[in-house]
């Protein structure tokens, strides 16, 4: 069976919920802790939702720092898949593994709602298994959720087809151009704020529009 | 002994929905002559011993701040960074 | 600012206390009565150190001893009915109730409320850590919130103010904490324009095998700080001891936090709250109860140290030695009775072996928690076991405590207050909502407006600004949430074994009849449990009153609890803890008096439960119970005339047992596609929230005996509405005549509209305009 990685750091709540996102899609989830720079050998790795350090300086800005951070970062240097979902995406974008930056919610509320989201680039590790311009509907629930990048980098992210994700039907926390999630050109590490790992079972979300994120990396991994 | 201090601040382009918020309460309050509000942070770091001695301490204190800002205190992508040298009586060296 | 050096002669130790008996001590400032500061006396045979007065004024307040509840509350036990679910009882930091597969639940609700008035966000968020803690203190995961609010009116100013704050607190503490929540509700009334209610339940889950309790026993057995450092916070009672004058400005009772009353003096300093910090205790503890590293734990709430210090001793072997100086301090200056009583949030106290200490340290460090070592559990003579156990707190080599703990901790003055109706009570039930007094409405377009202006309401309307700041997916296992009837969360995910939880109380109703009202409130959760599919199973309380020296609100509290206890006992489901919340109130209006509960329940598989949205076209709509004229204290009379008076509606808890059992036999058969209980705004806002929240509309003709108006907006308890696919209504029929019980077709789930034949018909959209628009026009 297929491992991923599920990293927690302090504060990180969604890892189980994650956790059983993979095991649902017919992988097998592996715990890292944030202190371990051993990776176990799993095949793709996730950074999970939540409140990492509390928040603490910036959203993700202290777990970039963490032992684990070194392994995760040279690993997506290999080509390694890597899921940063909310927090996970914070991680990312403070470890410059993708650019640009999370900021407060425009409205300034932490939103949690069912969000209709259109996946635009099956091209990644993450998507493969979805058709581009596929509406899923999954939650969305963050405070420090607005995706801002300088205009170079969002022409980039648009003209080379980097833009993973959208929201549709309202952009719930203002981020540029409704983008919900990105993925470096190498297509292995995406970055989403909206949550597929509570998309996966009908009876504890809108549906499992969320799965193929999971069951996509199953068929395409790449051993840490 | 000598503290650093950090101010950090969002892009002047980056929208700052804290600093607007704090911009409709000072109005409502009765303070009509503001124009803009814009809201960051403020570190002071002090330090356990001065970095090196002599008329180039204040300088090396100062590079080690915006070294700190530089790689943790603020993101680069979205925030400009201050680094100056207070003395202890919260004036500036 | 200096930091004050401190020598022996400033701290006021017992052997100075037994050399200076006459020296004047400020107990009147603590808030505590002149016959208390005796006994006191009495007990320790001495006057006690400023240390020990603080920690009796602060245990014998209000907050902390109950002392004006407890002769009522009594009633929860005396009359308790038999129960084979019920681990663990009143008493506890929480009850614990057996759900089967050898799963155990343990729930609780707390008030936070004149902090979340003072300080809004942070009165918020430290009501939910502090529940939490409570229900960690069991050895259970906490696995989701529930918080009932009451605001001043809507459009009031300082609504502005405080509603925002807290839902940013509890939202900003709750989320942090990757707890989800999944209900609670949020009323407007003017009566508590100064007086926020703020409740917050928790529920938590655990093995049935693993349940921990908060005694210290085991001699030798060591006693553990760990969580956050100690600071200043919610001292400003006691903090009257540092004062050099002893002037006796200010008066009556309630020291320390929840007390409420004008004294400057005794106004609570507001405590800060960190989520992440609690985060991480959290899952520090649970793995430190996962490897048995633990004998005893409790949390640290209300009075702090002195509350936990006092409770463990005297629920264990009845001694304990405490070095007070090792407590890891935030601010070094503190002197010893501000340790003992600061509640500096995300602390907790645990028991420990002497082999486990290592252990539990090392746990401890890979959470990045502090642990400090602050105590032993002593043995104690038969003598002192007779007094009440010994508890010996030593700072810096001094001792400044010995005292029997459990004569701090559980022998607090019992009040017996004086009670009696309120003067204005006949006239306010004699005051009848009769349409000789309240013009009614009259034809299908003054029924549709009415329809209109009560799901506009702001009791009625759409909470989705408040629900949407809450997250209520985190950890997985959310089946059910508000707007649901009742919040449902699967426990194991193998068998789908979850639980459902509800909260609700009528403040309106109460005042018409205290022994009624609470049984409403009783009723209506119990009903919102069944509505899901859940069988209840327990229950907790919140009692919300203004001041207990009001005879009319002693009355109010004396009559409520009573009805509550003799509701529990009919419906068959104990009381398993609660919290009572006193002087509520601003000069001298108090609240509405508002008894808050919350009803548990249990089901076999989550995947049976039924939903509150109605969704398939076709299905059948059956109106379950019997409708009569009556307006006391509903929403119509509210929103439409601003009035309050007569009776509330009648309680028949037999109708609400079989409409339970109607509705979980329902729900077990597979027959049900949704169900909603009726409330405020009766049949006309339980189809507005069903239709709503399914996007699709009824078709429904209201029963020919009964006048439109009455049909409609009526709030005669123990009914329900379902919907039901036609292939299923004959075995659905089946159930409900065999129990007698009443049911009437009103129709079918079809179209785009709220239909009521003959009378009016409201498109989806119009009415969901109209029902979502008043928060965001009032808050953005």
């Amino acid at each position: 069976m297929i491992r991923i990685g599920v990293v927690t750091f302090p504060g990180s709540l969604d890892d189980r919920d994650a956790a059983r996102a993979v095991r649902l899609a017919g992988g097998e989830p592996v715990r890292l802790w944030h202190r371990d720079t051993d990776l176990a050998g799993v095949e793709a790795i996730i950074l999970p939702g939540g409140f990492s350090y509390g928040d603490y300086l910036r959203t993700g800005a202290i777990a970039r720092f963490s032992p684990v951070m070194d392994s995760v970062i040279s690993a997506a240097g290999r080509g390694v898949p890597v899921l940063g979902i909310c927090n996970g995406f914070q991680i990312l974008c403070e470890s410059q593994l993708l650019p640009g930056a999370l900021t407060r919610n425009n409205h300034l509320h932490f939103i949690c709602r069912d969000q209709r989201l259109r996946i635009e680039s099956d091209r990644t590790a993450w998507t493969a298994g979805y058709q581009p311009g596929a509406e899923i509907v999954i939650p969305v629930k963050n405070g420090e959720g607005r995706y801002v990048a300088d205009p170079d980098t969002l022409a980039r992210l648009d003209g080379d087809g980097l833009v993973v994700a959208r929201y549709l039907g309202g952009n719930p926390n203002g981020s540029v151009a409704d983008i919900a999630g990105i993925t470096n050109p190498a297509g292995n590490v995406v970055g989403l704020m909206p949550h597929p790992e509570h998309a996966v079972e009908a009876l504890t979300g809108p549906g499992t529009g969320g799965l193929g994120f999971f069951t996509s990396v199953l068929r395409r991994p790449v051993r840490a | 002994m000598p503290r650093v201090v950090v101010d950090v601040m969002l892009k002047p382009e980056i929208l700052d929905p804290q600093g607007q918020a704090v911009q409709r309460a000072l109005e409502r309050l009765g303070f009509d002559r503001v124009m803009s509000v814009r809201q960051g942070k403020r570190f002071e770091i002090e330090l356990a011993e001065p970095v090196g001695t002599g008329p180039g301490a204040a300088d090396a204190a100062a590079e080690l701040g915006r070294d700190m800002a530089a790689k943790l205190l603020a993101n680069t992508v979205i925030e400009d960074f201050a680094v100056r040298i207070a003395d202890d009586a919260g004036g500036t060296a | 600012m200096t930091i004050r050096t401190r020598d022996a002669s400033e701290i006021d130790t017992v052997e100075q206390a037994a050399a200076t008996p006459e020296l004047p001590q400020p107990y009147t400032e603590l808030g505590l009565a002149p016959d208390e500061y005796q006994r006191i006396r009495t007990i320790l045979g001495r006057r006690p150190t400023g240390c020990e007065l603080a920690m009796y004024a602060v245990m014998w307040s209000e907050h902390c001893s109950y002392k004006s509840s407890k002769i009522h509350l009594r009633q929860f036990a005396d009359k308790a009915p038999p129960s084979d679910a019920l681990l663990v009882g009143m008493g506890e930091n929480a009850g614990v109730v057996d759900i089967g597969q050898g799963w155990a639940v343990t729930f609780k609700i707390e008030s936070h409320n004149h902090p979340s008035f003072v300080e809004p966000y942070q009165g918020a968020a430290t009501g939910v850590g502090g529940i939490v803690r409570d229900i960690l203190s069991m050895g259970a995961r906490p696995v989701a919130v529930l918080d009932p609010l009451r605001f001043g009116p809507l459009d009031a100013p300082d609504t502005g103010r405080v509603l925002p704050g807290v839902v940013a607190g509890i939202g900003g503490y709750g989320n942090c904490l990757g707890l989800p929540t999944i209900g609670g509700e949020v009323v407007f009334d003017p009566s508590y324009a100064g007086n926020p209610l703020v409740n917050a339940l928790c529920v938590g889950v655990l093995r049935r095998d693993a349940i921990k309790l908060a005694k210290a026993s085991g001699p030798g057995n060591q006693v553990i700080l760990y969580g956050a450092k100690t600071g200043r916070d919610g001292i400003g009672g006691v903090s009257v001891l540092a004062s050099a004058t002893f002037d006796s400005a200010g008066s009556g009772n309630g020291a320390g936090t929840g007390a409420g009353n004008s004294s400057a003096a005794k106004k609570p300093s507001v405590q800060v709250g960190d989520p992440f910090t609690e985060k991480t205790l959290v899952e520090c503890s649970l793995e430190l109860f996962e490897r048995n590293l633990v004998a005893g734990i409790q949390d640290l709430g209300g009075a702090g140290l002195a509350c936990a210090t006092s409770e463990l001793a005297s629920a264990g072997t009845g001694g304990m030695q405490v070095w007070l100086d090792r407590v890891h301090l935030r601010e070094p200056s503190m002197a010893p009775h501000e340790v003992l009583t600061s509640e500096s949030q995300e602390r907790m106290c645990a028991i420990v072996a002497p082999a486990d200490v290592p252990g539990f340290l090392a746990v401890c460090e890979k959470w990045d928690v502090h642990a400090t070592v602050i105590g032993e559990v002593t043995g104690v003579t038969p003598a002192e076991a007779e007094a009440g156990g010994r508890l010996v707190i030593s700072w810096h080599g001094e001792v400044v405590v010995d005292v029997p703990p459990r004569t701090v901790a559980h022998e607090g003055p019992v009040y017996a207050r004086p009670f009696g109706p309120p003067a204005d009570q006949d006239a306010l039930v004699a005051d009848t909502p009769s349409p000789g007094r309240l013009a009614r409405p009259a034809g299908g377009g003054e029924l549709r407006r009415t329809l209109l202006r009560l799901a506009g309401s702001a009791n009625l309307c759409a909470k989705t600004w408040v629900t949407a700041q809450y997250d209520r997916y985190v950890q997985g296992n959310t089946v059910l949430a508000q707007p649901a009837d009742a919040g449902v969360i699967r426990v194991d995910e193998s068998t789908g074994l979850g639980v459902a939880v509800s909260t609700d109380g009528s403040g309106r109703y109460t005042r018409l009849d205290p022994y009624a009202g609470a049984q409403l409130a009783l009723a209506e959760a119990y009903r919102n449990v069944a509505a899901t599919g859940a069988r209840p199973l327990a229950v907790t309380n919140c009692l919300n009153f203004g001041s207990p020296e009001d005879p009319a609100v002693m009355w109010q509290f004396a009559e409520a609890v009573r009805g509550l206890a003799d509701g529990c006992l009919a419906l068959g489901i104990p009381v398993t803890g609660g919290n009572v919340s006193f002087y509520n109130q601003t000069g001298e209006v108090a609240i509405l008096p508002t008894p808050i509960v919350g009803v548990l329940g249990v089901i076999d598989d989550v995947v049976r439960r039924t939903p509150t949205e109605i969704r398939g076209a076709g299905d059948v709509l059956l109106l379950l119970g019997t409708t009569r004229d009556e307006f006391g204290g509903s929403a119509w009379a509210d929103a439409v005339h601003g009035h309050l008076g007569g009776r509330p509606p009648a309680v028949d808890l037999a109708a609400e047992r079989m409409l339970a059992e109607l509705l979980v036999a329902g729900s077990g058969e597979g027959l049900l596609s949704a169900a909603h209980d009726l409330s405020e705004g009766g049949l006309a806002q339980a189809l507005v929230e069903s239709c709503l929240a399914g996007s699709v509309g009824a078709r429904v003709a209201l029963p020919g005996d009964l006048d439109p108006f009455v049909a409609l907006f009526a709030e005669s308890a123990a009914r329900a509405v379902v919907a039901v696919p036609p292939t299923a209504e004959p075995r659905f029929l089946e159930l409900c005549r065999a129990r007698g019980f009443p049911v009437t077709r009103l129709g079918v789930v079809d179209g785009d509209a709220l239909d009521v034949q003959g009378h009016f018909s409201i498109p989806l959209a119009e009415l969901r305009s109209v029902h979502e628009a008043p928060l965001p026009a009032r808050f953005d």
